[in-house]
């Protein structure tokens, strides 16, 4: 059946079966591979992109649930020569090693800062409950959730002024 | 990895709906999909047909009728959350995690009836009533008579729960949860409610193949005792890999003293 919806700030229309997951709809049908799948059980969070604001798991979506939907993935977040606070941060912060959940944790944590622009460690841990990372022990990605907002904090201070 | 095929159909209205479900006895409904897919990505469940309700308006958003909340079941637990209804919101903060709250939605967990769930318990000791259509028309069910068994509610085939009533006059409230580290569910949970009559009421999740009145603890609180141990007996509750039902029987204990104590 065919679904319509804006990925990124761009429409598509494909003709998928029912079943398909909107996580592969994203990965497969339109490339864009940087939202991952890191479990079949709803629970990792790599798969997070936000859908109409909300961050959600495409894995735990079927494609023709988000007809008509605005999607942002990491790839809609920032540009290589233009990155995101929070892009910025785990790199700054070292917030990942083999980087697989990263683009999960962005996602998440931009829903955070969105509603809370200055977190303690313990909302950030919170937050975070549903994206899982094997390598890191999280310490370094609440590290790099609190620069993104420091970061964030003083361009829309200096923006004020 | 990929649920088995299925034809997909959606309802804008709760008329539509139950049209639908009329017509054709295979559809699955569907609301916010969070604990029917999970289980059809595994082939748990393969049904041949889907629903989606999750564009029926009517059965979104919470208001306020006289001395009850009106919460529509497709409100998301994200949105419960955020909400002023008495206990729910403290319970909607242990369900899953932020994403699966902004797309779960209060009236699937509560239809769907997992022993594990959080809001069982809650539905029970607030004395939520249930409102349900069907092709008979609507009919109420109270609290006590929604939880029928493991995965089983007194939602019928063809049927669909549409809103829940709250009583808004409770004098105070809590839940206590001890939580499975990794699937976020209640390896037990006990809440308790203090209502206007000043009696309480508590529950208890995650330990039987359904949730339960606490009988012997709203007792012993109502007739002004202390709260008593040995409150369920381990015989009468299941136990896994992960617990045993002995375990559980002792949390229970536990949460409860817990639960009542923040009463004051």
């Amino acid at each position: 059946m065919n679904v319509t919806l804006t990925v990124n700030g761009k429409t598509y229309t494909r003709d998928v079966e029912p079943r398909t997951l909107l996580v592969h709809f994203i990965r497969e049908d339109l490339g864009l591979t940087g939202t991952h799948v890191g479990c079949d059980t709803s629970q990792c969070g790599a798969c997070t992109v936000h859908l109409n604001g909300d961050a959600v798991k495409s894995c735990t979506l079927l494609a023709v649930q988000a007809q008509g939907a605005d999607i942002t993935t990491i790839e809609g977040l920032g540009t290589p020569g233009d990155l995101h606070p929070l892009q910025t941060g785990f790199w700054e912060e070292h917030g990942l090693q083999c980087g697989f959940c990263t683009p999960g944790m962005i996602m998440a944590s931009a829903e955070l800062l969105k509603h809370t622009p200055n977190p303690s460690e313990d909302q950030i841990r919170h937050h975070l409950e549903g994206n899982y990372c094997r390598c890191t022990g999280y310490h370094n990605i609440v590290k790099a959730v609190q620069h993104a907002a420091g970061a964030m904090q003083g361009a829309s201070q200096a923006a004020d002024d | 990895m990929y649920p088995a095929s299925f034809e997909y159909h959606k309802a804008e209205s709760v008329d539509q709906a139950l049209a639908a479900l009329a017509e054709n006895p295979d559809l699955k409904v569907i609301a916010g999909g969070h604990s029917l897919l999970p289980a059809m990505k595994l082939r748990l469940a393969q049904p041949p047909a889907l629903l989606d309700i999750w564009g029926i308006q009517e059965m979104k958003g919470i208001t306020r009728d006289g001395d009850h909340w009106v919460v529509g079941a497709m409100t998301t637990h994200a949105d419960v959350l955020r909400s002023d209804l008495p206990l729910f919101p403290e319970v909607a903060g242990w369900v899953g995690d932020p994403m699966v709250r902004n797309r779960g939605t209060i009236g699937g967990s509560l239809a769907h009836a997992d022993p594990s769930a959080d809001y069982p318990a809650a539905a029970l000791a607030l004395g939520v009533e249930f409102v349900i259509r069907g092709p008979g028309g609507e009919r109420t069910v109270h609290a006590d008579d929604m939880f029928q068994g493991m995965f089983e509610s007194a939602v019928q085939p063809g049927e669909l729960l549409t809103h829940i009533r709250i009583p808004a006059t409770t004098q105070a409230s809590a839940y206590e949860k001890f939580r499975h580290p990794a699937s976020h569910y209640a390896v037990v949970g006990v809440a308790v409610v203090r209502h206007a009559d000043s009696s309480v009421r508590a529950a208890y999740t995650g330990a039987a193949e359904k949730a339960h009145r606490l009988n012997k603890l709203e007792d012993a609180v109502n007739g002004s005792q202390a709260v008593p141990t040995g409150l369920v007996d381990a015989g009468d509750l299941l136990g896994d890999r992960f617990a045993s039902a002995e375990y559980r029987a002792h949390l229970v204990d536990v949460l409860a003293a817990r639960a009542i104590e923040r009463l004051g």
